[in-house]
C-alpha cells in the first residue's frame, strides 16, 4: 500500500498550489483595483481645466467658486500620503459639487452643449472614482476573507500574505446628499 | 445538516429554515426574515423612492446571490438529466438506449457549438441592434463604464435597439466578449440612476455567466424538442427498431409518443425557472454593484407603465431580456411558464433590500 501516502502527498501539493495561486490572484486583484482609482483621479484632474475654461466667461460673478475648484485640484495633485490625499480629494469633490450647483443657476450655461458634455464626463468620472473605490474594498474583503479562513490561512501566514487595508471615506463626504445632475 | 427545515404552505416544498420565500414556487413565508436582514429601519413607506441607503447590509446581497446560484445549478443539472433521459427513453422505444443517448448528445453538441460561437451575433441581428457611438450615447457609455469598474469586468460592447419600449439585454459567452444592448425608449425615459440600475443588472448577468447559461438552456431545450420531433416523424429510428426484433410494439410506441409530447413541455418549464431565479440573482447583484436598489426598482416601475416591447421580439430570446417583452404586466408572472418573476415582486424585493416597505419577499 505504498501508493496511499503518494496519493496523499500529490493531493496536498495540489491543494497547496491551487490555494497559493488563488491568494496571489486575489492580492493582484486588489492591488490593481487600487491603481484603477488613481487612473480615474487622474482623469478628473485632466477634465477640470477644460470645464473651468468653458464656464469662466459666463461666470463673471462666481470667480470664487472657480478659484476654489482650481485650488482644490492643485492641492489634490500635490498631496502626499494616502491620508492627506484622501482629504484633498474630498475637498475637490465638494468644490466641484458647488460648481455644478452654480451652473444650474445659469440657463445659457446649462444649454451649452460643451458644458453639458463636460458635466456628464465629470459626473461619470466622480462615479467611476467611487465605484473604483467600492471595487477596491470588495476586492480587499474577498482577499481578507480568504487569508483569514481555514485552511488557506496556513499558507497565508507561511508566505506572508498580510491583511489589506480598506479605503475609508471621510466624515464630510459621508454627510453630503447625492445631487441628481440630470 | 440537522436543522429543521421550513415547509412551504403553498406547494409543500422543503426550504432552509432561514428562507423568506419558497425555493420552488417563490411564495413568501410569514416571517421576519427579510426585515431582520434589512435592519428593520423605520420611516420608510411603500412607494417611497428617496435613496435611503444607509445600513444596507452587504450580507443580504451576498446571501441572495449565493442562494440563487445554488438553485440555478440544481435546475441546470435537472434540465441536462431530463435531456439525457428523453434521449434514452426514445432510444429504448426503438431498441437501443445507446443510440438514443448518442444521438441526443451529438445533436446537443452541434446546437451548442452554434449557440456558443454565433449566439451573440444572431441575437443582435434578430433585434436590429447597432453599436452605440461615443458622441451620441455619451451617458449610456459612461454608465456602462461605471458599472464595468464596479464589477471589475472588462468593458462590454454597447448596442442600441430602436424602440419606444423600455428594455435591455446582455449576451456573450464570457465576460471578455460580452455586450449589453438597450432600447432607445430606455435611454429617453430613465434617469441616470435608473439607467445605472438596469446596466448593473445586465453586468450581473455577465459576471455570473448567465448569458452562457441562457444560451445552453435554450440549446438543451431546443434539442429535446428537435429529438421529440424526429421521434414523432420516426425518421432515423424506425428502420432500426423494427429490424431489431419488433420491439416497436404498441405499448412502447405509446410511451414514446407520451415522452415526446411531455419532454419539450417539461424542458420548457425548467428553462423558465432557471431564468426566473437568475433575474432575482441579477437584481440582487446589480443592486450590490450600484449600492442603490431603488434605482433599479424605479426603472422597473417605469417599465410597468411604458411597456417593454422590443423589435424582433420572439419566444426564442424572451428570457434574455431585462423584462420579458412578450408578457403583459397584468399577467400573474409567478405562474410556472414565465421567464421572469413578476415586476411587482422584483420591485418589492429591491425595496426590501433598501429597508423600505414590508418584508414581503
Amino acid at each position: 500500500m505504498a501508493w496511499i501516502p503518494a496519493i496523499l502527498a500529490v493531493g496536498l501539493v495540489g491543494w497547496f498550489v491551487l490555494t497559493y495561486n488563488v491568494l496571489v490572484r486575489l492580492r493582484n486583484q486588489f492591488r490593481n483595483a487600487w491603481h484603477q482609482i488613481d487612473v480615474q483621479l487622474k482623469r478628473r484632474y485632466d477634465l477640470i481645466p477644460n470645464l473651468v475654461e468653458v464656464v469662466k466667461d459666463y461666470m463673471a460673478y462666481e470667480q470664487e467658486t472657480l478659484t476654489r475648484v482650481i485650488e482644490a485640484r492643485g492641492a489634490a495633485i500635490s498631496a502626499k500620503g494616502a491620508g492627506a490625499q484622501g482629504k484633498a480629494e474630498n475637498v475637490l469633490t465638494e468644490s466641484l459639487k458647488s460648481l455644478f450647483a452654480v451652473v444650474e443657476k445659469y440657463p445659457e450655461l446649462k444649454a451649452n452643449q460643451n458644458v453639458a458634455a463636460l458635466q456628464e464626463e465629470l459626473t461619470a468620472t466622480e462615479n467611476k472614482i467611487s465605484f473604483a473605490r467600492q471595487f477596491y474594498n470588495d476586492s480587499v474583503m474577498t482577499y481578507n476573507n480568504r487569508i483569514q479562513s481555514i485552511p488557506s490561512n496556513i499558507i497565508a501566514s507561511v508566505f506572508d500574505f498580510s491583511q489589506a487595508e480598506y479605503f475609508e471615506v471621510g466624515e464630510e463626504s459621508r454627510a453630503v446628499p447625492r445631487a441628481d445632475l440630470r | 445538516m440537522v436543522v429543521a427545515g421550513k415547509t412551504c404552505p403553498g406547494c409543500g416544498a422543503g426550504n432552509h429554515p432561514d428562507a423568506v420565500f419558497c425555493n420552488l414556487c417563490q411564495e413568501s413565508f410569514p416571517s421576519d426574515g427579510m426585515s431582520r436582514l434589512a435592519g428593520n429601519r423605520t420611516g420608510g413607506a411603500p412607494g417611497q423612492t428617496a435613496p435611503l441607503l444607509r445600513g444596507v447590509p452587504m450580507l443580504s446581497f451576498y446571501e441572495a446571490a449565493s442562494r440563487n446560484v445554488r438553485m440555478s445549478r440544481l435546475l441546470f443539472l435537472a434540465l441536462f438529466s431530463s435531456f439525457l433521459a428523453v434521449g434514452a427513453g426514445i432510444g429504448s422505444t426503438f431498441g437501443s438506449v445507446g443510440y438514443g443517448v448518442a444521438l441526443a448528445l451529438i445533436l446537443y453538441a452541434i446546437l451548442a457549438a452554434t449557440a456558443y460561437f454565433r449566439g451573440s451575433s444572431i441575437v443582435l441581428s434578430i433585434h436590429g441592434a447597432r453599436e452605440a457611438d461615443r458622441s451620441t450615447h455619451q451617458t449610456l457609455r459612461n454608465v456602462v463604464e461605471e458599472m464595468s469598474i464596479a464589477s471589475g469586468l472588462p468593458l462590454p460592447r454597447v448596442f442600441v435597439m430602436e424602440s419606444p419600449g423600455i428594455n435591455a439585454f446582455a449576451a456573450g459567452r464570457n465576460p471578455e466578449e460580452a455586450l449589453v444592448a438597450v432600447t432607445t425608449g430606455l435611454l429617453d425615459r430613465l434617469n441616470r440612476e435608473e439607467l445605472q440600475g438596469v446596466i448593473g443588472h445586465e453586468m450581473a448577468h455577465i459576471r455570473s455567466r448567465d448569458t452562457l447559461y441562457y444560451i445552453c438552456a435554450a440549446v438543451l431545450v431546443g434539442s429535446i424538442a428537435l429529438l421529440a420531433d424526429m421521434f414523432l416523424r420516426g425518421a432515423p429510428f424506425r428502420g432500426r427498431g423494427q429490424a431489431g426484433g419488433g420491439r416497436g410494439n404498441a405499448a412502447t410506441f405509446g410511451l414514446g409518443i407520451l415522452l415526446a409530447i411531455l419532454a419539450p413541455f417539461a424542458a420548457r418549464i425548467l428553462q423558465m425557472s432557471i431564468s426566473r431565479q437568475r433575474e432575482y440573482h441579477a437584481d440582487a447583484v446589480g443592486a450590490q454593484l450600484t449600492r442603490n436598489p431603488l434605482g433599479l426598482a424605479s426603472a422597473l416601475e417605469k417599465i410597468a407603465q411604458a411597456g417593454a416591447r422590443v423589435p424582433g421580439e420572439n419566444r426564442g430570446t424572451q428570457h434574455l431580456f431585462f423584462v420579458n417583452p412578450l408578457r403583459h404586466f397584468a399577467d400573474d408572472a409567478s405562474a410556472l411558464f414565465s421567464t421572469h418573476p413578476s415586476t411587482d415582486l422584483r420591485i418589492k424585493r429591491l425595496k426590501a433590500m433598501a429597508g423600505i416597505g414590508e418584508a414581503v419577499v
